[in-house]
């Protein structure tokens, strides 16, 4: 019989076992909820019957994806997909900067608090209140409209034109993330040296020209994180304010890939359903390590988020 | 310090577009409130409804005798409550190993569990999963799957490694074993972190929506939000769906129904919002972006 604390390797496991007792069921979780489903993602390459199970289903190759690309609504799903995401990170992307600059040269602090509490509200409230919200308001007796004809122009029909829906989409999503966003901004902000505005301002530098030479270039490190962390949903695009905003009428522009895979889902062709969401979430890591990779080969191992 | 006059302005310029930027921010919901507050009639008119002209409290005699706003209410408490106090637990049992030096294969372990941050099985296999586990229409489906999330854990781990090493070795040498130190030394640290995570994590089950819809199927297990969508969003649906774009024509009391009904939803956290938001903050300061 061998003496167990005479391993090493046993050893060191004993002197932990408090911590072990702690990592086991909590990796137990991960394993079961999250790496369990990853390799459910085998449906994908089956002609997936429920009643015969995930292994018991005959195996069909890359027929999922020959079917899924040869279809009709996925490459349009796509298509949508990235224009809505790309409108979102090229608009959308310097609101909460801009905004976190502007509240950064508010001197009134209580000034400040309020309007900052009053920008990170909406964040608090699923997509489904808020679609609730934005479905009367841009509604045709909305006070939008009310707007509209008080400026002399004919009532618009917000929700089911293609181009005003995902204008809305866009503006709606803004006001709902910046304030949030903002907040991230701010605490690198209130890290920035003040000596550095001392030095600044001895050297006659206005404050236009501090925020653009100081504050500016000690918030891309943050920018650059948060750029490439949006990178990894670029397929994603917002599915719950989509859902919860979108009609027939506009599918031509608002399917996207995430509306798609919940609909092929409930028609019960969950290959397919399976390939498309693994598609998304490929493209998704592929972008994220990608960009990763990028944002540290430029900076020489600066940048990255890990 | 002497401000030149185009600092003045600037100054000026900037509180002003600021408070138009809170306004906005604002508006949606005075909107509503005010709709849910009117009769079907003043509802109906044209206009801004920055406040009810014509009060009526009927909306919500109705919707508060509804059978399923009141199970919904039920449900989404319980699923807050015990899933928040849950994930609390979790966190911290999964946050404290890591943020130890002497914890074996500590960088594996913490790979595995940032990794699904980046990548999961997607919307199929988490139902089947679920399906599998025997826990379609019951609260666990809701608690289960976002039990423990990574964000969460580095952001506790972070504060765990801030706190000073030399309590564990006084305690070590009390004889305290490592639940022990976790629960009467770290935990009770750790509060404003903790407040944060409890927040994040309240806010998040009461807002739920798609796991619910999902998962549950039985309306006696529905949540609020579920109930919530069905008024809301399939009536408005719906109407578009029937090439009824002028809502003036559909029964306005259906409006002042759904304004009410949005108002009874997020009554709870607007009238806790004051009060708790700065520690919704102040998990992002204390936690940091970077893992």
């Amino acid at each position: 019989m061998t003496d167990a604390t005479r391993n090493p390797v046993f050893d060191k496991y004993r002197r932990h076992l408090g911590l072990i007792s702690m990592v086991v069921p909590v990796l137990a979780f991960f394993l079961i909820f999250h790496y369990v489903p990853m390799v459910g993602l085998v449906i994908a390459f089956k002609d997936y019957v429920m009643s015969d199970g995930v292994f018991g289903s005959a195996w069909a190759g890359l027929d999922n994806f020959a079917r899924l690309f040869g279809s009709e609504d996925f490459p349009r799903a796509v298509g949508n997909t990235l224009t809505i995401s790309i409108l979102r990170l090229s608009v959308g992307f310097f609101f909460p900067v801009i905004l976190a600059l502007m509240l950064n040269e508010v001197r009134q602090m209580g000034y400040k608090r309020s309007i900052q509490t009053l920008t990170y509200l909406p964040h608090f409230f699923s997509w489904v209140i808020l679609g609730g919200i934005f479905l009367m308001i841009f509604g045709g007796a909305g006070p939008v409209n009310a707007a509209v004809k008080l400026f002399g122009g004919k009532p618009i029909t917000f929700l089911t034109n293609d181009a005003w829906f995902i204008t809305i989409l866009i503006a709606t999503g803004i006001w709902q993330g910046a304030g949030w966003g903002a907040i991230i901004y701010l605490a690198s902000l209130s890290g920035i040296s003040p000596s550095l505005y001392e030095a600044a301002t001895i050297d006659g530098a206005n404050r236009w020209q501090q925020t653009l030479h100081i504050t500016l270039p000690c918030l891309v490190p943050t920018m650059i994180t948060l750029f490439i962390l949006s990178l990894g949903g670029i397929l994603t695009a917002g599915f719950d304010q989509i859902y919860n905003m979108y009609n027939f009428q506009v599918y031509d522009v608002a399917d996207i890939v995430d509306t798609y895979v919940l609909r092929r889902m409930m028609a019960l062709d969950l290959g397919l359903a399976t390939a498309a969401g693994m598609f998304k979430g490929v493209v998704g890591l592929v972008l994220v390590v990608g960009a990763n990779f990028f944002a540290k080969k430029i900076s020489k191992g600066e940048q990255g988020v890990w | 310090m002497k401000l030149t006059t185009g600092e003045k302005l600037f100054n000026a310029a900037n509180l002003f577009i600021l408070a138009i930027v809170g306004l906005l921010c604002l508006y949606p919901f005075l909107y509503t409130l005010s709709i849910s507050l009117s009769t079907a009639t003043e509802a109906s008119r044209e206009g801004f409804h920055l406040y009810p002209k014509d009060v009526s409290l009927v909306s919500y005699r109705m919707v508060l005798s509804n059978p399923h706003i009141v199970t919904g209410y039920v449900n989404t408490l319980t699923r807050t409550i015990v899933g928040t106090i849950l994930t609390l637990m979790m966190t911290c049992v999964a946050a404290y190993p890591l943020s130890r030096r002497e914890m074996p294969h500590r960088s594996l372990i913490t790979f595995i569990i940032v990794f699904t941050m980046l990548f999961n099985g997607g919307l199929v296999p988490g139902y089947l999963l679920i399906k599998k586990l025997g826990l379609i229409n019951t609260v666990w489906s809701l608690i289960l799957p976002i039990l423990i999330t990574a964000f969460n854990v580095i952001i506790v781990k972070n504060f765990f490694q801030s706190l000073p090493e030399s309590i564990i070795e006084s305690a070590r040498i009390d004889g305290a074993g490592e639940w022990t130190i976790l629960f009467k030394l770290y935990i009770p640290l750790s509060k404003p972190v903790l407040a944060t995570v409890a927040l994040w994590t309240a806010v998040a089950h009461w807002n739920a929506w798609f796991d619910a819809l999902l998962y549950i199927t039985d309306d006696k297990r529905q949540v609020l939000q579920t109930f919530l969508q069905r008024i809301v969003i399939e009536s408005s649906t719906q109407m578009m769906e029937l090439g009824i774009t002028d809502t003036s024509v559909v029964q306005f009391t259906g409006e002042t129904i759904k304004a009410a009904t949005i108002i009874v939803t997020i009554l709870p956290i607007i009238c806790v919002y004051p009060f708790v938001q700065k520690y919704f903050v102040k998990g992002i300061m204390l936690g940091g972006v970077k893992g």
